[in-house]
């Protein structure tokens, strides 16, 4: 087992990025976005140089201080956390490569903090994948949410109350997540996950660590918006402005995920999984029916959020390999699709100044690329062939049949055909609606013959790599599975 | 165990989850944000507390080695490690409620009210 300082390197970057970045702004104001994308480049190099020796010679780690476990505490460097890192700096970069003319746009004043506060997100996101420390974890944790509520409260009107709400459904959640955690404190005496994974067999009879463990899945569950605790998820996305949404909704719930898988890992997938299977089963259709309930674009995939969320959950808990496969899978792809959505959304409303479904007619024709993305995302999103989000939902389809779970077959069935319905509705909108009768012929006229009004380069740019990248996942989705998730399924 | 026993025993534990509880329903019920921010203090602390009280031993000293005392016996000892993680875990907390009032601050000067269901209507 060799030291490195690659795990701690990632969250230190973005860390003391935070920092230089509004340094760099004060003195010229065109500087703060340069400096972080330059920061998530180089992580998502560091990313890429882990995954690389992770697959060539197995886990490695870093003990901060050079204090061995379990004193100290250690950054590891796992399978997992690599597929994760390279997931999160990645799409990160690209979304900041993305925010540079968006952010003038809509948020100028406030360019140089929202820097800073990505640099800040991406940090605690990161490190919460990295760290092999609950007490560590839940510090970070709580650096990614309030560097996300400053994020989410810069928007439109409703913004800081939308922020509000979700500053105190996530402390909540953070709450809850400390108390457990004090709980398995309690009963095992480390905070280290790897040593508490293996004293925890010894004492998982015990109703304080089953208490523990219930209360650490609720904070979790809050955090990442699964069905009934997804209040805050909705306002949260639409009032925030669209380099904020399109930083935070591919990336933020995910780690919940990822916090959730740990501490399933570490308790060695408890009876609890039962009862999260159903949750998240219910969670996927209601998430699907309220989206088919919304005229708003990014209302919609809010709830288009909850329900993906339901998708990874059901996965993870159905506890079998196939099933756990998909729902790394599908966090991937989601977060690929979520971000080309968000993208193109924030491009839809700043040249079409509206979000309203129903008003989206002619986007093709104005829009060509950004629809083409769109496009690709949405089918993904379905689940039709050659996009990735087909292959990850047919592993979790495979998964519940394996474990025999039918009723969770037909939601994922269902939720498809709801999916289908909610996104073809803005496909039908855009593409085939006539166009709005008026008295003015003139009027008609101009609807008819409408210029192409594209995004500005380095957005069209980033959205495009992001859906070829959900393409490629698609068609090389046999290698990734082979070569990064398969080395990161747990025995069960 | 009797559950008075129960009670007596863990009666630290069972005032805070009560106060946990308190904090929540502050949290959902009432309707001024300053007031929602208070159960969220309310809850915070309560978990702050919770780690403190699970390092309770009774005559037990900080985690100095004091040769008058005796260096064989743990039980002589605290745990130190419960505190200084409330160390962060307050700070946390802190830099919470300044973001909770940074936000309240500017949800008044848009909306000139703090009344979450007149909130709702002025911004529907």
């Amino acid at each position: 087992m060799s030291d490195s300082n690659l795990p701690l390197l990632i969250p230190f970057t973005f860390l003391l990025a935070a920092l230089f970045v509004p340094l760099a702004g004060s003195v010229r104001r065109w500087a703060s976005q340069p400096l972080a994308v330059a920061a998530a480049l180089f992580s998502l190099g560091c990313s890429v140089a882990g995954m690389a020796r992770v697959f060539a010679s197995g886990t490695f780690r870093h003990y901060l201080a050079g204090w061995q476990p379990p004193i100290g505490i250690e950054f590891v460097f796992d399978p997992l956390a690599a597929f994760f890192l390279v997931m999160i700096t990645g799409v990160g970069c690209l979304v900041l490569i993305y925010s540079g003319p968006i952010a003038v746009e809509e948020i100028l004043g406030k360019r140089i903090g929202f820097y800073s506060l990505a640099m800040l997100l991406l940090a605690g996101l990161t490190g919460m994948v990295v760290t092999g420390d609950l007490f560590n974890l839940y510090v970070f944790l709580e650096i990614s949410a309030l560097a996300s509520y400053a994020l989410i409260a810069v928007g439109d009107q409703r913004a800081p109350y939308s922020a509000f709400r979700y500053l105190a459904l996530g402390t909540v959640g953070a709450s809850l997540y400390l108390m457990g955690l004090a709980f398995l404190f309690m009963s095992t005496g480390t905070l280290n996950m790897a040593e508490m994974a293996a004293i925890l067999p010894y004492v998982n009879q015990q109703p304080q660590v089953v208490v523990g463990i219930v209360l650490i899945l609720l904070g979790a569950g809050l955090k990442m918006a699964l069905f009934p605790m997804h209040a805050w998820l909705p306002d949260a996305y639409t009032n925030a402005s669209s380099p904020a949404t399109a930083l935070i909704a591919p990336i933020g719930t995910k780690v919940a995920v990822y916090l959730m898988i740990r501490v399933l890992i570490i308790s060695g997938f408890p009876a609890i999984i039962t009862i999260i299977s159903w949750v998240a089963a219910v969670g996927i259709i209601a998430g699907s029916i309220l989206a088919i309930g919304q005229s708003n674009l990014k209302r919609m995939l809010a709830y288009s959020s909850v329900a993906n969320i339901g998708y990874i959950v059901l996965g993870v808990s159905l506890a079998n390999p196939l099933a756990f496969i998909g729902a790394v899978l599908h966090i991937l792809n989601h977060a690929l699709m979520k971000a080309v959505l968000f993208m193109s959304a924030g491009g839809i409303f700043s040249k079409l100044g509206t979000l309203d479904i129903f008003k989206l007619r002619g986007l093709p024709k104005k829009m060509p690329f950004t629809t083409a993305a769109f496009l690709i995302a949405v089918f993904s999103m379905v689940g039709i062939p050659p996009t990735g989000g087909f292959f990850s939902k047919i592993y979790l389809i495979f998964g519940a049949i394996e474990a025999s779970a039918w009723v969770f077959v037909a939601a994922i069935l269902i939720s498809t055909v709801l999916n289908f319905f909610y996104f073809f509705r803005v496909i039908e909108f855009s593409f085939f609606k006539p166009y709005a009768k008026t008295e003015d012929p003139a009027q008609e006229q101009k609807s008819e013959t409408l210029k192409m009004d594209e995004m500005s380069m380095s957005m069209l740019l980033s959205t495009l790599i992001l859906a070829a990248a959900i393409v490629a996942v698609g068609v090389y989705n046999g290698e990734i599975v082979d070569n990064f998730i398969a080395g990161a399924v747990p025995g069960f | 165990m009797t559950a008075f026993e129960f009670a007596e025993g863990y009666s630290a534990y069972l005032l805070l989850v009560v106060l946990f509880a308190i904090g929540l329903y502050g949290m959902m019920m009432k309707q001024n944000l300053i007031k929602k921010i208070m159960g969220m203090s309310i809850v915070q602390s309560s978990v702050i507390l919770f780690f403190i009280v699970s390092a309770y031993k009774d005559d037990a000293t900080v985690s100095v080695i004091d040769y008058a005392r005796g260096v064989t016996n743990p039980d002589l000892y605290l745990n130190p490690l419960p505190h200084t993680l409330m160390l962060t875990a307050i700070v946390v907390a802190v830099v919470t409620l300044g973001v909770s009032f940074a936000l309240v601050i500017m949800i008044y000067k848009r909306f000139k009210t703090l009344h979450e269901p007149t909130l709702r209507e002025l911004m529907k």
